[in-house]
């Protein structure tokens, strides 16, 4: 067995590709983050608990309705994006006038009663979910289970679907121009309220996507996502929250760096992101793809 | 407002004779339970009740000063005060390095980026020797205070406990009404504006955020002497979470609501400690309807209230010298 500067190959290669899953789920809970935040100016403290979400109910078709984990895929960040879809109504919509503070106030009240409701039913230890795809492959260097490289090829495409949707199509560009000028676009004839409503409903799923994506590698548990939904925070403040390319770059970009971390320096592998934050924040205040204001 | 100044001061003379009353119906330990997170709301309302800044990371300060001043009394054997006073310190240091990066942005990205270095000093908190890791600091040994006072009385301590807490009130206090406190109360209203007229603001954002992260580390400290325990518990950003909720409740940029605020929260957390995860749905719950139905929190609502009352009483005063007038 060779060596690549002191590392067994098995090891690093094993990191790197645990390093672009996580990647994999910061960006798709990045980018719902972004949308959100670029349209209603309310940074969704609840994507962590609607990600927790999106498992269970994976889990849930699975236990209860015997639906398979392509039909979860499908069928979770529908149902979880029309109960975001129901929040933004109830909620979030009443609060639009108000300082934002408030929102983020007002989802992480939501996010605990979700966690609370969650850990009350199921208990703070794992589900187990079987792996729709079991078996790998050698690749002389590492074996490559056929689910991670699933995992990564799946949300990349997610990822650049959603890209292509916001930049290159009709209805991506009145979602622009509503993050720019919402009240010219309104006068425009567009029903801008809508639309915010549907890009919250979008951005839950996103997240309930990345959930059902994580069920099978990670247990279904109330708490994977409020340890989570903090890296992505910090994830979200060092792309900044400009560009929704930035934000699939950052996320797939920061997992790799943690995987490389885990090999080379283990005891930094939890702060690592933390630490890149505090820096870019030093050198460039709004993040790495944001626009200064 | 001088009226509301005065005031004021009556509220805190009648509370702290309450106060000294107080454990002679009430348990001393859950009062001084309550003191503690008392000022530690009090500090947290500094930065969003009068500088307009939402820390989501306060407990970093709260809980690692809890660490020091407990491994510096039962490490070190050093005297409680002591103990107490380099706990402040390291906080005071840690608000100086974490203010000056998250004041580098605003509004929601401040409570996202201290958010993430509380979560970097809990990381810290767990992996390091000195902490005890899950287990934290136990057993922390109530020294005599100044090697004369025996705190080991509920009783006694209590009493500290209070004076410490008045003396981090009446910094507060002096703070918010000093010149300083007005500039920092412009900067909240309008940044752009304070900026313009000269007010060198990232100074001012960043002293009252030392001054905050410091009096939220006395109260870690204190605490960590009184329940004679600093563990990972308090370092979670769900302690940081809760803060927010004390403050929330009681009334964000009103002097007292962090106070009763944090009352109400402990007194609930100690009422419902045997319904586990309820606890975690009944904060959310409250956290929900604050937000969308009493923003003001309880003691801003009152004063309200009362104002509505009082604009009322002297339009009808003044109304009546009205009539009154012409038959002169």
């Amino acid at each position: 067995m060779f060596e690549l500067i002191g590392v067994p190959p098995q090891a690093l290669f094993g990191q790197l590709l645990l390093g672009l899953i996580n990647g994999a789920f910061y960006a798709l809970l990045s980018l719902g983050l972004a949308v959100i935040f670029g349209l209603m100016n309310v940074i969704n403290f609840t994507h962590g608990a609607q990600y927790m979400m999106g498992a269970f109910c994976a889990w849930m078709l699975l236990t209860f309705a015997g639906i398979p984990y392509w039909g979860a895929l499908v069928l979770a960040p529908i149902i979880i994006g029309i109960s975001g879809i129901v929040i933004e109504r109830l909620f979030i919509s009443r609060l639009y006038h108000l300082d934002h503070l408030y929102g983020l106030l007002l989802t992480f009240g939501l996010a605990l009663i979700f966690e609370g409701l969650f850990r009350r039913q199921f208990g703070s230890s794992g589900l187990p979910y079987t792996n729709p795809i079991p078996g790998g492959t050698n690749l002389g260097f590492m074996f490559l289970p056929w689910y991670r490289a699933w995992v990564v090829a799946f949300s990349l495409t997610v990822c650049f679907a959603t890209w292509f949707m916001i930049e290159k199509t009709q209805l991506g560009s009145y979602l622009r121009a509503a993050t720019e000028r919402p009240d010219l676009v309104q006068a425009f004839g567009i029903n801008v309220p809508r639309m915010i409503t549907l890009t919250y409903g979008f951005g839950v799923g996103l997240a309930a996507l990345a959930g059902v994506l994580a069920a099978p590698i990670y247990s279904v548990n109330p708490v994977m996502g409020s340890n989570l939904i903090v890296v992505v925070f910090a994830v979200v403040v060092i792309g900044g929250m400009g560009s929704i390319l930035g934000s699939i770059l950052t996320g797939f970009g920061l997992g790799v760096v943690e995987g490389l971390t885990k090999v080379f320096y283990p005891e930094a592998s939890n702060t690592v992101i933390f630490i890149i934050m505090a820096i870019v924040l030093m050198l460039r205040p709004q993040g790495l793809f944001g626009k200064p204001k | 407002m001088p009226i509301v100044r005065n005031w004021s001061m009556n509220v805190f003379a009648v509370l702290v004779v309450l106060a000294l009353a107080a454990p002679l119906v009430v348990y001393p330990v859950f009062l001084m339970n309550v003191l503690c997170f008392a000022l530690f709301a009090c500090a947290f309302n500094l930065l969003i009740g009068y500088v307009g800044l939402l820390s989501f990371g306060h407990a970093m300060f709260f809980g690692f000063a809890a660490y020091v001043s407990g491994y510096a009394v039962k490490g070190w054997g050093w005297d409680p005060l002591l103990g107490i006073l380099v706990g402040t310190v390291v906080a005071a240091a840690m608000g100086l390095v974490a203010g000056a990066i998250a004041i580098r942005r605003q509004g929601i990205y401040f409570a996202m980026v201290t958010l993430a270095l509380s979560q970097m000093v809990f990381f810290f908190c767990l992996q390091a020797k000195f902490t005890g890791g899950e287990d934290g600091i136990q057993a922390i040994p109530r020294r005599p205070l100044l090697g004369l006072i025996d705190i080991r009385n509920d009783f006694v301590l209590y009493y500290f406990v209070l004076l410490i807490f008045c003396a981090g009130f009446l910094i507060i206090y002096r703070t918010i009404h000093s010149p300083f406190g007005q500039v920092l109360k412009a900067i909240r209203e309008n940044e752009a504006r304070a900026i313009s007229l000269g007010y060198a603001v990232d100074q001012f954002k960043l002293i009252a955020f030392v001054l905050s992260a410091a009096l939220a580390g006395l109260a870690g400290a204190t605490k960590a002497i009184v329940f004679q325990l600093a563990s990972l518990t308090d370092v979670t950003w769900q302690m940081s979470g809760e803060v927010v909720l004390m403050t929330l409740v009681g009334g964000m940029g009103t002097v007292f609501g962090p106070i009763v605020g944090a009352a109400i929260i402990v007194s609930m957390q100690n009422y419902l400690s045997g319904f586990g995860e309820w606890v975690l749905v009944i904060q959310g719950v409250i956290f929900v309807t604050m937000v969308l139905l009493f923003r003001r929190g309880i003691v801003g609502e009152m004063i309200a209230l009362a104002n509505r009352r009082w604009t009322a009483k002297r339009r009808q005063d003044e109304l009546t010298i009205r009539e009154v007038r012409p038959a002169e």
